[in-house]
Order: C-alpha cells, then structure tokens, then sequence
C-alpha cells in the first residue's frame, strides 16, 4: 500500500429498520482497526448509498438490513455502482438474512453476507484479506 | 493522456467522480499530487471559501446543512469539506458529519466529502486546503469547511478560508471560557447557536463585550448572530451577513490582498518545507554521516542542532 492510503469504508442501513446497534459496532471496530469510517445514519435510500460511496471515494461498503427488505434494496444498491463504473468498490452486508438467500445475494456481486453472532475481528480480517489481494 | 490529466480535466468539468478521485489522489500524498493541483491551480479562486468552526456539539453540521440549502436555494452550487478527528492511537476515523447531511445527496449540484485529520493538528487535515482548491476548480460558487470540533488554538482554518464563521451555543463550557483565546480572534462572525435554549442571549452579551475588549479599531464590525440550526430561524439573516463578509473583502481590495498575500507567503513557505524534507532529507540519509551523528547525539558528543547545521552545510556543498 502506499505511503499515507488509508482504507475508507461507508456504513449504511438502507431501508427502513431502525436498528443500527450492529452498523454502530462494526463501525467502531472497523475505526479501531485503523480504517476511516463514514456512518451516515439510518433509513438511507439505495441512491444516497450509491452517491455517499461516489463522493467519499471509498474502497469498501458495509450494508446493514434487518427488515426483510436486502432483496428489494440491495439489487437497486449494487445496479447503481455498477451504473457509476465502481463496481471496484468491496461490498460486503450484514444483519438477518435467511441463508436460503445469501447465493443469490453473491451473485449480484456482493462479498460476503455476516450473520449474527459474526466477530469484529471475523469481519476486519476480511475487509484486510479481500483488500490486499485487489493491490 | 494520463490518468492524472485525465482527472484534472474532469475536475475542471465538474465531474464528481473525479473531484472524488481527486480529492483522494492529495489524501494519501499521492506523488502525482502536485501534478494534479498544478493542473488545476489557475482554475481556482473563485469560490467563495467559508470556515465553520467552534466547540464539538454546537451545532455546526446541522448548520451547514441550513446554510447549503439556504445557498441552494439562491441558485449557488455547494462544496462541503467536513474534518473529523484521527486518533491518535489507532490512526482510524470514524466520520459522522454526513449523518446530518444525507438529505442533500440527492442534489447535483452539493458535493460533500468527509475527511479524517490525519496526524494534522489545527482543527483540518493536511490536504483539506487542496480538497477546497479542487472543489473551487470543479466550479463550486461555495465551499464551505467544517473544522473538527475546536476549542481554543485550532486556528488553521484561516489559512484555508475568506470569511471564518465561529460557532457556539449556551450550555457548552463555561460560557465564554470555552471560546476565549485564538479562535476568538479569528472569528469574522460570530453564531450562537441553538438560541432557543436557555442563557441564549447572555452567551451573545458575553461574545460581545469580549469582542469590544479586544479594542483594536478594525474596519470589519464582526457581527454576533443568533439562530436555531434545527429550525433554520436565523439561517437567511447569517447568510446575508456572509455574503457582506464577502462584499467588504471586495470592497477593501488592500485588505483583501493583504490577507491573500499572507496566506500566498504561508503556502510558498509550506511547499519548500515539504520538497526540503521529502528531497533533502532522503539525501541525507543515504549519505553515511547522518547515522554516525545519530550515534554522537545518543552519546552526547554532539546535540541535534549542532549535528543537522554539519550535516546541512555538506548536502548544499554537495548539492552545488
């Protein structure tokens, strides 16, 4: 890596759920690991995601569901990257989704999906390892 | 056309990803850096550069989010750069400013970045002087600059912007205490923010008879401005006064010029500080004797002063 590249990552909640314990802890941790984290708050639509990761350059998107609603919302999130040619951005998702759903969630291009009961140091080591290896 | 070139055109046009790009190219000290903004410096200088700054928890994100749709609203184009804090021991940032912004994402024409301080002390990062340039150069009417939370001596900003704009509200320190000395003089207007609440009006009274002790005769009155961020009372009339901020620079060219010629001398000063430690020290190093000094100070045959003038005066013999 070069000198002085920090790694920047977006914490988002699309949808409409309120529960941002999770997004807030993996925050934190993700800050505590040395990475710029930028949280924006609750109830964001796909387009704020998708333009937030635009101008805040960043190389890693962390979404947080727990509605029920990552099928509607996370198709329209990952079409809009790709609109914007960032399809370079790592975008990894987490909250409750049914197993049943993770295949077709990887297919749109998303990551990794971490459920609950998934460590900080699980998801940092992650963010690190899928990193290096695009360098 | 290289990637740098091909950045600097877009920024010129406007184009976001590219301000993004950009803006990310002079973060991380990019060597193509100042490539960059040598391409787009004659670009710049005409946005209208305002500071927001003052204690954490004042209300200075909500502000600015007032102010930019107050400036939308007149049909001006907006750049937010918002400074938030490293630390110190992890060297990771968490930046929240967006969350009180989000609703201006969905328009064209704001562009708002967040940036961590970096090792940066002063209330601003190392490169949010050249975020402020590109967005400047991207055709931005207004930038506006929010400094990581500032109590006392977090005065770069002025190094950075035209008209300073200090934040305060009731309720935060004692009172003026929290504002006393550095910032208090660099304040061109004054906020007391969120004035609904309690000791509103005595926060005003305070700043005022302050700024009427600091005596000096100048030709700019700064004002003291009340408003409710949350509300957005008080946002047009704070506006106003920005903008005759602005008028008074134009209006007062020796004034004007004076301060831009200051702050032209500090960022001549720091672009040979930078070349002189990135090349020189690099010469040094290589060369044997840096590193039997560091012996003879840890020896105490020599002290650092001493050593580096030695030290110097053979890398500029050599260099000549």
């Amino acid at each position: 890596m070069q000198k002085g590249k920090k790694i920047r990552v977006l914490i988002a909640k699309p949808g409409l759920d309120s529960h941002d314990r999770g997004a807030k802890i993996v925050a934190r941790a993700l800050r505590d690991a040395g990475m710029e984290v930028i949280y924006t708050g609750l109830r964001q639509t796909p387009e704020q995601i998708a333009e937030t990761a635009l101008q805040e350059d960043v190389d890693v998107i962390g979404l947080s569901i727990l509605s029920g609603a990552h099928k509607t919302l996370f198709p329209r999130i990952m079409k809009l990257l790709k609109d914007q040619k960032m399809t370079d951005v790592m975008v990894f998702a987490g909250g409750i989704i049914p197993e049943e759903d993770v295949a077709e969630l990887k297919k749109l291009g998303i990551k990794e999906i971490f459920g609950p009961g998934t460590t900080t140091e699980t998801i940092i080591q992650y963010v690190l390892d899928s990193l290096s290896k695009k360098r | 056309m290289t990637k740098i070139d091909e950045i600097a055109k877009g920024v010129l046009a406007g184009n976001k990803r590219s301000i993004a790009r950009a803006i990310t190219i002079v973060e991380n000290e990019d060597p193509e850096s100042q490539r960059l903004i040598a391409e787009i410096f004659a670009h710049s200088g005409k946005a209208h550069i305002i500071g927001l700054t003052g204690a954490g928890g004042a209300g200075k994100s909500t502000l600015i989010e007032k102010i930019v749709r107050e400036y939308r609203r007149l049909g001006k184009t907006v750049g937010v750069v918002a400074v938030d804090p490293t630390s110190p021991f992890s060297g990771g940032a968490l930046l929240g400013d967006r969350i009180r912004m989000q609703e201006l994402c969905n328009d064209k024409d704001v562009f708002i970045r967040s940036m961590a301080t970096r090792d940066y002390v002063g209330g601003i990062a190392k490169a949010t002087k050249d975020a402020a340039r590109i967005l400047d150069a991207a055709g931005k009417d207004v930038v506006i600059v929010e400094t990581a939370g500032a109590g006392q001596s977090e005065v770069e900003i002025i190094k950075v912007a035209q008209t300073i704009v200090v934040v305060h509200a009731p309720g935060l320190g004692d009172d003026i205490q929290a504002i006393k000395a550095g910032i208090m003089e660099i304040a061109d207007i004054f906020v007391v923010n969120k004035a609904d609440r309690e000791g509103a009006d005595k926060a005003v009274i305070d700043i005022q008879s302050n700024l009427q002790l600091n005596g000096k005769e100048r030709p700019w009155k700064t004002p003291v401005m009340k408003t409710v961020a949350l509300t957005g009372q008080g946002i047009s009339e704070l506006i106003d006064k920005i903008e005759k901020h602005r008028d008074f620079l134009q209006g007062n060219p020796e004034f004007k010029n004076a301060s831009a010629r200051t702050k032209t001398e500090e960022d001549l000063i720091d672009a040979v500080k930078e070349i002189i430690t990135h090349s020189l020290i690099e010469k040094m190093k290589k060369d044997g004797d840096f590193y039997q000094l560091v012996h003879e100070i840890m020896e105490k045959k020599t002290d650092p002063t001493s050593a580096a003038k030695r030290l110097l005066k053979k890398t500029m013999k050599n260099e000549t």
